[in-house]
């Protein structure tokens, strides 16, 4: 047997109030200017890696991958500093793979291996739609294992698939389509029933024997179908988290399940089930590890940091949607594979170097000390995770940027090593010298049709 | 290991300066032609009596090819440089050194800046390819880091520091106003300097410097031989020039309140020319007025005014044109504008037009020494460049 031995959630900082949408109640997750699907995917793994990154394979599910063509996984597996030898998959096309990708992981986990299960998605509709309110941006990371380690074990699954025209979407489209509601409510319903049913019974367990039940799928009636059919009680149902996040793509039954993971208590039972084109659904079972391997960020934690009231066309200006007036600003220029290359470590782990001689910090590495001169005398070291603080920083006008001013900081981290970089997620008004911060992988610009990622630095949430 | 300086060895016989400012009608070319015009006529020779040229531009242009075209020179010697926003001083610098070493008897440093055809705020550049994890910091966001990190050192509140820079700013454009060649002519109330939008941190747009077009030029022999070309040469009392190991961009030690290149280049400066009490020594300065608060760090760094004092000084207007040790007097990059590769000139054709009594309005009295100061980079991360220049040997 195998199981989840680690876990870890990450939500953006910002929300868009329905009622701004004119779309009812309740408020939506937005992937700040500066995320991406990948981005929010290392932020999740980050928490989900803390135990150990001795990963063989990383599956990274989104359906609003960064990059069409390049493997978006080899980036979260460069900023999580996963061994070089890691094999990396990714599913996409349809918001079932966030599951997908977690039932491969346990397959990969049942053959004796470690994966890193992570989905991540940026969920744009058309403006005006069901798709814009309703949905939600996050991710969602499990680390897969041996049954000695897991804090939840897998104990039963069931599959399938059907090809329905439900959530369709052209790769030269921006917004997806949806077939009218109660067709796919009538033909997903009794497959999610059957599927439902299916893991129960390869679980060897009974409706009844579930604490928690995860549910999800393109059409909620269609999800409806199964606690009716079931006979399952309202407290057995998790909160789907409509009205705090939104459907977040791939990433949403993930989101769910770390929430419910967060309260669990050992011996319970969680069915997770995703309904779109078909069904997946699997049944855990909680062990008593789960009370010393939870991650440092609970959803909760980042559901309750946030910046709501974002401005409807701040929002649009962010995915793209709406044009707007430039700075007058040369745009940024796209960074260049070579150096990029050279830089790995730094530009995507967070490496920089220390002096072994006198023990000065470097961000970014060096090989000459600028304290004592000595040459080629520094080893690694990640600072990712280092605490830092506010040292000075200036709101700077003239920068390019779509989200005016740039908090611009110098950062030092304790134990020494300083940094110029950007604040971000952060009030401009509420920065102060002294100020904690902890370090975010982002998205910095995209150039000439190059993602330019880096880390910048937020508030500590 | 010393730097030892060439004092008294090199002069300058001629200089010229084009009016700096948007020059929609003139391209670099225009302004190299203009300005090394007005230098050969003020040095009363020809191009074929110059034996070699050092041309400075930051990115107007490459290569000496770009002054040789430009000038139709004839298959003479062209260094093009660039040393950031003190390439001017540079160009100039490594001329001298020429002519000190006897390699040339008369040479010419020239400096060129076209910034107002790019259609952008404030200063743009190309860098070369990388890894996209540098600072995107602005210059004027470098630059403000200085204003809080002042204030917290040397307790001045920052209402009050606010003034004191919006009076350097007042100041410098004071002197402008006076200058035909500056690029704003006009005085600016202090109400409409602290009312002006914010660009970085405290500072407004009236606490920047003047984004411009504009060249400037200076012939220059051996001081022995000046007296053939000029009644009233200028003598070259120091030369310096520190480029920092970038520290306070790795180092928690840097506090944001000094820059440590300038000190080295105007210590290297003093020792060069003799100079034991700069702050009674020096009749006036151009220095690198980029943002209001670098001229304020840089008079402690220059030894004008002691540490956690400059603010005091700067209110009490010792700087001023009429006070005790006036800096800026041709308006500085604050009114006369700043086109990189010519600042560095500029600064040294007012020494020369003040130290021969050609200032006009803004003649200083009596002045002996005078000093310019060049920089490029950032606070934590630059390059600094200090002249001495007197009107007598000795």
């Amino acid at each position: 047997m195998a199981g989840i031995t680690r876990y870890g959630s990450y939500l953006p900082y910002n929300r868009l109030e329905r009622a701004a949408l004119g779309a009812g109640k309740g408020e939506r997750t937005v992937a700040s200017y500066d995320e991406d699907s990948v981005s929010m995917a290392v932020e999740a793994g980050r928490d989900a890696v803390r135990g150990g990154r001795e990963i063989e394979t990383l599956l990274f599910a989104t359906t609003s991958a960064p990059y069409a063509e390049k493997l978006n996984a080899a980036t979260i597996a460069a900023a999580l500093d996963l061994p070089r030898t890691v094999r990396a998959l990714e599913l996409g096309s349809s918001t079932r793979m966030g599951l997908g990708a977690l039932l491969a992981g346990a397959d990969a986990a049942s053959g004796g291996g470690r994966a890193l299960v992570i989905a991540s998605d940026v969920v744009i509709g058309a403006p005006g739609g069901a798709r814009e309110s309703g949905g939600g941006d996050g991710a969602a990371a499990f680390v897969t294992g041996p049954d000695s380690e897991a804090v939840a074990r897998f104990v039963g699954r069931a599959s399938a698939t059907a090809e329905i025209l439900d959530v369709w979407r052209l790769p030269s489209d921006p917004f997806a389509k949806q077939w009218e509601e109660r067709f796919g409510a009538e033909t997903l319903g009794p497959i999610a029933v059957d599927t439902a049913t299916h893991a129960l019974k390869s679980a060897g367990i009974g409706p009844a024997d579930l604490k928690t039940v995860v549910l999800d799928g393109t059409n909620a009636r269609a999800v409806a179908f199964v606690p009716e059919a079931l006979r399952l009680k309202p407290e057995q149902i998790a909160d789907p988290l409509l009205g705090a996040v939104g459907r977040a793509g791939a990433a949403h039954v993930g989101i769910v399940l770390a929430r419910a993971l967060d309260r669990a208590n050992a011996g319970d039972k969680i069915l997770v089930l995703c309904s779109a084109d078909g069904c997946d659904a699997l049944v855990l079972e909680v062990t008593e590890r789960i009370a010393g391997g939870r991650p440092l960020h609970s959803v909760d934690r980042w559901l309750g940091a946030k910046r709501t009231a974002l401005p409807y066309n701040t929002y649009l200006k962010w995915r793209g949607i709406l044009p707007f007036e430039p700075p007058r600003r040369p745009e940024p220029e796209r960074p260049a594979a070579p150096p990029m290359r050279r830089a790995d470590h730094w530009k995507y782990a967070f490496i920089g170097s220390r002096c072994e001689a006198c023990n000065t910090g470097h961000l970014p590495p060096q090989r000459v000390c600028v304290k004592c001169a000595a040459v080629d005398q520094m080893r690694e070291e990640r600072f990712a995770d280092a605490s830092c603080k506010v040292a000075t920083y200036t709101l700077d006008h003239l920068a390019y940027t779509l989200q005016p001013p740039v908090v611009a900081a110098i950062v030092d981290y304790a134990g020494g090593g300083r940094l110029s970089c950007e604040l971000t997620d952060v009030d401009p008004k509420a920065v102060a010298i002294g100020n904690e911060l902890e370090m975010t992988f982002r998205r910095l610009y995209t150039g000439q049709g190059v993602h330019n990622y880096f880390w910048k630095a937020r508030p500590k949430r | 290991m010393a730097s030892r300086g060439i004092k008294d060895r090199v002069a300058i016989v001629g200089m010229g300066c084009t009016p700096f400012g948007e020059h929609w009608d003139k391209g670099a070319d225009d302004l190299l032609v203009d300005a090394a015009t007005e230098a050969y006529k003020s040095a009363g020779v020809g191009p074929e009596q110059i034996d070699a040229y050092w041309l400075g531009t930051m990115g107007s242009g490459v290569s000496g090819l770009m002054l040789s075209e430009a000038l139709k020179l004839d298959y003479k010697p062209v260094t093009r440089l660039e040393n950031m926003c003190a390439t001017g001083s540079e160009a100039m610098r490594n001329a001298a050194y020429a002519v000190a070493s006897g390699a040339y008897d008369l040479v010419m440093a020239i400096g060129v800046e076209k910034l107002k055809d790019s259609g952008y705020s404030g200063l743009t550049g190309s860098r070369p390819p990388s890894d996209g994890t540098d600072s995107s910091m602005t210059a004027p966001a470098t630059f403000s880091l200085l204003a809080p990190a002042y204030a917290k050192k040397y307790g001045v509140d920052e209402a009050t520091l606010k003034q004191v820079l919006a009076r350097i700013a007042w100041k410098n454009h004071k002197n402008g106003a006076k200058n035909p060649k500056a690029q704003f002519r006009k005085e600016v109330s202090m109400e409409k300097i602290c009312a002006s939008p914010s660009v970085a941190g405290m500072l407004g747009i009236f606490d920047c410097s003047g984004v411009s077009d504009g060249s400037a030029a200076a012939v220059l022999c051996r001081a022995e031989d000046a007296h053939k070309y000029t009644d009233r040469p200028i003598y070259l009392k120091a030369l310096a020039f520190a480029a920092g190991p970038a520290e306070g961009y790795f180092s928690q030690d840097y506090d944001f309140t000094s820059f440590p290149e300038v000190v080295a280049s105007s210590t290297d400066a003093y020792k060069q020319a003799g100079v034991t009490n700069p702050r009674e020594q020096i009749s006036m300065a151009e220095v690198h007025d980029c943002f209001t608060p670098t001229e304020l760090v840089l008079m402690e760094d220059m030894g004008f005014s002691p540490r956690g004092h400059a603010w005091k000084d700067e209110q009490e207007g010792r700087f001023d044109l009429e006070g005790a040790q006036p800096v800026n007097p041709d308006g500085g990059l604050k009114s006369f504008g700043h086109p990189i590769g010519a600042s560095g000139l500029r600064m040294m054709y007012e020494m020369w037009l003040q130290l021969r009594g050609e200032a006009g309005p803004r003649q200083i009295k009596a002045p002996k020494l005078g000093l310019t100061h060049n920089l490029g980079g950032a606070p934590g991360r630059c390059v600094s460049f200090v002249s001495i220049v007197g009107n007598t040997l000795g």
